[in-house]
């Protein structure tokens, strides 16, 4: 995180030639600081651990055997997450394409607008609660409520702090809709983290109290 | 020279744009000036802040056990 830019492709730019040249070692250098973002990208789109550890695990060795027709004309992480994101496209299309949402049905969701709740006593959750797994877990299931075309706009933008720009590759979207449906995850996801929701984003399950006050 | 006000429904559709700071001046002035009067857009401009930062916080999405070990170990086992 700390490592300035050019500096950090400068140094990835060597550690690929590196690769390429027939050192294997330093291809686990190249991974290293991206294993997190593959694995967040992975599990939040196919949702559950054991497909994300399956989805990263093929998005690796697919970066591998194409690193050599990696141009350097994009940055690595874009590639590498167009790399993941492709890939846990694929093994949702292959587990369950019943489920596969058509693009009509998601378009629905974007038309009219949308009034955010006004809740009296909105406290900001603190950070540090992130600590807490229980809290974890609350606002991850929030995050999986979400429809996918949302869920994967918020996970790019919010989670990896990836540019508007980037996002647009990777999901092959205009700016423009990156724009209304991170727009629209936020408000969602703002919603679901507001008092007396707690525990109880699932229907019919019963309500536990997750903040402390 | 006075900002024109702008409503509610028209602050709510900005709020995400207005976080990126993706907004002309001019409308982001216009919002400014809205949040300093409207304490229901402003509840809604710090709930979504709040949760902006939740997500982008490292510790939301953790790796499972030993998941590093086992792409190393994926990346090893390369031909
Ligand atoms: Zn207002």
């Amino acid at each position: 995180m700390s490592i300035p830019r050019p500096l950090l492709q400068t140094n990835e730019a060597q550690l690929i030639k590196r690769i390429c040249d027939g050192e294997r070692e330093a291809f686990y250098e190249l991974l290293h600081p991206y294993e997190r973002m593959i694995y967040a990208i992975a599990i939040s789109i196919v949702k559950n651990p054991a497909d994300a550890e399956e989805v990263a695990q093929e998005a690796v060795l697919k970066a591998f055997s194409n690193l050599v027709s990696f141009r350097g004309d994009a940055k690595f992480s874009t590639w590498l997450a167009q790399i993941t994101y492709n890939e846990a496209k694929m093994k949702l299309r292959k587990a369950r394409p019943h489920l596969y949402e058509s693009i009509d049905a998601q378009q629905q969701n974007e038309d009219g607008d949308y009034s955010p709740t006004d809740f009296a006593d909105w406290r900001p959750i603190p950070s540090e609660l992130l600590e807490v797994c229980e809290i974890r877990e609350t606002l991850l299931n929030a995050i999986n409520l979400l429809s996918s075309t949302y869920r994967e706009v918020l996970v790019l933008r919010d989670v990896q702090l990836l540019s508007i720009k980037e996002t647009t590759t990777i999901l092959g979207i205009s700016e423009a809709a990156v724009k209304t449906r991170l727009h629209r995850a936020r408000l969602l996801l703002r919603d679901s983290l507001a008092p007396g929701f707690d525990g109880f984003w699932i229907k019919g399950q019963t309500y536990r109290k997750v903040r402390p006050w | 020279m006075t900002t024109i006000e702008i409503s509610c429904v028209e602050v709510w559709r900005e709020i995400s744009n207005y976080l990126d700071e993706e907004l002309s001046p001019d409308l982001r002035d216009r919002m400014e000036a809205h949040f300093s009067a409207c304490a229901h857009c402003t509840a809604v401009l710090d709930g979504t802040r709040n949760a902006v930062a939740l997500l982008g916080d490292g510790r939301l999405f953790q790796m499972p056990e030993g998941f590093s070990k086992r792409l190393y170990k994926k990346i090893q086992g390369l031909p």
